[in-house]
């Protein structure tokens, strides 16, 4: 009898999503579907609103990582006016994207999956937290708490609040960096440097328990989108698009913000809010590809900073495919972004007064492209001749890695799914797949809400034959 | 001429003269009450009613700002039922528009904002009314957001007053009311606004905002009117 299991919510991501497990009349597992059932639709309420605004509007979409939207959202508004941002500013909002990367990072990978990782997949749910993780390695817990801290801080020193700083805004920054906060910020870096140097000797030591995820944790062939800095380096901030193909050949290069269109096309399924974006010349679904920092760290050809770069040979070193490394990528890219925010401090043209170019309305569209702590950011804006958002088009990280989520779900479900029955074995691993992508379900459908657990079982008629709530 | 009047107001023996409001002589006694449609140089409504208050043998509330004190006059400013008014004008204020604090070009230095922090206002009761608004964007350096107005009509009385153009003012009537440029045109197109920024400078929230601002950079300077007023009171004598 072909059954239907349904994982709704999953925990410990950003948002809210559900996961339905198609069998068939063999009960064995035939399609899986991960399903983000909320819409927030920020893209029809930003109509009609002036595009200045938009910075601060669309920083709303999330409260992870409002600062990629935010810095996004005014390269957008940076076209519309046609200015060039002075150099100072585009220092400053690279900066503070490598605090939000950091604090994300630090979020998903201590807080998130630290419980799955330090106490494997298979321990008691109601421990598989961060406070089982406080129980077990207390330290661990204050190193997570100490680097998301201090992401936050920085955040918070350069564009006065931690949540939804106004500070970036079209054509520059508000505000100039001061002298004192500049030490402010460089005095936080050593230990924080030291912290994640830590973490990753102990998650290299760690991560090979679990050979039977790597191998079946979404690793299949796709490929890869982010964006990279001049000569192939390292850069969240700005950069052309790149796309490479499983086996690392670029397979296209050198694309401008403001063509994404020609290489990216969304796809509406019926069963879910979130889009499916592609990878256009080769259609849909065979254009599927991941985001993200695995994606970053396949794409690069360097990072530009000493002690990441010495990670990565190691870091080549392993299957490239499987999403299990996004884990490993994040550690990398927390200690990447310590290094750079050094690198972008020593540098005194960053205490320039100059962080502001003004202008009016100069261009009827513009795109904004920006590296989000889960992804490529594409924000998209037509204004009318008043400077009025007529359409506004977002794509977001986690829409990116869509399809390839999806694929992800079905491999580790048809690995680990035995029978018609639900058991938390399976559904962990299930979930922790989803959650390696750290989807944040908040921004990618622009939706809001808390992410509990329900597992659902269908007949191949639809009929509920089991279900599971947590 | 005017003649000195001795009154009460919060029980302190004040006095003032009979061409002076109550707000007039409460205020240059030290004693302070929120007021939003008021400004000083302009004729006053009593549109807000949020200066009102209680005055002895008169069963209603008086608003403040439009009531002239008189001999032997008692008034309070600050009683219970009072705040209680107050308290749910602004609450009606917030639930009538569309006031968007946090994504606001006025954030941080709005008087309808502040006028709810001042009452300890933290959430609204009433049912909000998410009216539909439009922006108003034609104008070359100035935005109106309809969402964000609460019809005090300073900007009507500033344009006509003050700057003598008449470009603003008022169409339709109780919860329909709106304000309008001209003959309702677009104000880019307005034939008689001379682009003088004091309607934007005197408007107490984000409904009039220069363009390029962006959210909680928008601080209004309404120092300007005293100051004229003051120059050309002036030269008239
Ligand atoms: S636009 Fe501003 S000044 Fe004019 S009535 Fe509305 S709130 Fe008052
Ligand atoms: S201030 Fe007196 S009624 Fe508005």
């Amino acid at each position: 009898m072909a059954q239907q299991i349904t994982i709704d919510p999953v925990t410990r991501l950003e948002g809210h999503g559900k996961i339905t497990i198609q069998l068939n009349d063999a009960g064995e597992v035939q399609d899986a579907q991960f399903h983000v059932t909320q819409l927030r639709g920020f893209e029809k309420f930003c109509e009609g609103r002036p595009f200045h605004e938009m910075p601060s509007l669309m920083a709303r979409i999330c409260g992870i990582c409002p600062v990629s939207h935010l810095i996004a959202s005014a390269k957008a508004c940076d076209a519309l006016l046609a200015v060039r941002v002075p150099p100072a500013a585009v220092a400053l909002r690279e900066l503070l994207n490598l605090a939000q990367l950091a604090q994300s990072h630090a979020l998903s990978f201590f807080y998130l999956s630290a419980p799955d990782l330090l106490l494997g997949m298979d321990a008691d749910p109601a421990k598989r937290n961060i406070f089982g993780v406080y129980q077990t390695n207390p330290q661990m817990a204050r190193d997570g708490i100490r680097l998301r801290q201090a992401g936050q801080q920085i955040i918070e020193i350069l564009g006065g609040k931690r949540i939804h700083p106004g500070w970036v805004v079209p054509g520059g920054v508000s505000e100039p960096l001061t002298e004192l906060k500049r030490e402010q910020i460089l005095a936080m870096l050593p230990e924080v440097v030291q912290i994640t140097r830590n973490t990753l000797d102990w998650y290299k030591e760690t991560f090979q328990r679990f050979e039977e995820e790597i191998r079946t944790f979404a690793n299949f062939p796709t490929l890869f989108m982010s964006i990279v800095g001049e000569n192939g380096r390292m850069n969240v901030y700005d950069g052309k698009l790149r796309f490479i193909d499983a086996e690392g050949k670029i397979v296209a290069d050198n694309i401008d913000g403001n063509d994404y269109a020609d290489y990216i096309a969304e796809a509406v399924q019926p069963s879910s809010y979130l889009k499916s974006p592609y990878y256009k010349p080769l259609g849909f679904p065979a254009g599927i590809y991941r985001v993200g920092p695995l994606a970053r760290l396949n794409i690069v050809e360097s990072l530009g900073t000493p002690l990441a770069d010495a990670e990565m040979p190691a870091f080549r070193q392993l299957d490239r495919q499987s999403s299990f490394h996004f884990h490993y990528a994040r550690l990398i890219e927390v200690l990447y972004a310590w290094e750079r925010i050094e690198q972008l401090l020593n540098d005194p043209k960053i205490l320039d007064e100059h962080v502001r170019a003004r202008a009016a309305v100069n261009a009827d569209e513009g795109v904004g492209v920006a590296e989000a702590p889960r992804g490529t950011l594409i924000h998209h804006y037509q204004i009318d001749k008043d400077g009025l958002i007529t359409r506004a088009n977002l794509i977001i990280a986690t829409g990116h890695n869509n399809l390839a989520m999806n694929r992800g779900v079905l491999q580790v479900a048809q690995h680990f799914v035995k029978g018609a029955r639900l058991d938390d074995g399976m559904l962990n691993r299930v979930e922790a797949v989803v959650r390696a992508y750290d989807p944040c379900l908040s921004c990618s459908t622009h939706a809001v809400g808390q992410m509990p657990l329900h597992v659902q079982l269908l007949a191949p008629d639809g009929s509920v034959v089991d279900e599971l709530v947590r | 001429m005017s003649r000195v009047v001795t009154l009460k107001i919060d029980d302190r023996d004040v006095s003032g003269r009979d061409d002076e409001t109550v707000l007039e002589v409460a205020r240059e006694n030290g004693i302070d009450m929120p007021t939003l449609c008021q400004v000083d140089g302009l004729s006053s409504v009593g549109a807000c009613r949020l200066c009102l208050v209680e005055v002895k043998g008169v069963p209603k509330l008086l608003p403040a700002c439009t009531t002239y004190v008189t001999e032997g006059m008692e008034v309070w400013t600050s009683t219970e039922r009072i705040n209680r008014y107050r308290r749910q004008i602004v609450e009606l204020l917030f639930s009538e528009g569309n006031h968007i604090c946090a994504v606001c070009v006025s954030n941080g230095h709005c008087e309808l904002q502040n006028l709810a922090i001042r009452l300890g206002i933290q959430h609204i009761d009433y049912p909000y009314r998410y009216p539909k608004a439009t922006v108003d964007a034609s104008h070359e350096r100035f935005g109106f957001d309809g969402n964000r107005c609460v019809l005090c009509t300073r900007c009507v009385r500033v344009c006509d007053e003050i700057e003598g153009a008449h470009t603003w003012d008022v169409k339709g009537r109780g919860i329909n009311s709106q304000v309008i440029t001209d003959l309702d045109q677009p104000w880019g197109e307005s034939p008689t606004c001379t682009s003088c920024g004091k309607c934007v400078n005197i408007c107490p929230t984000g409904a009039l905002f220069e363009k390029g601002k962006s959210v909680a950079e928008m601080t209004k300077r309404g120092e300007f009117l005293p100051y004229l007023t003051t120059m050309r009171g002036k030269k008239q004598r």
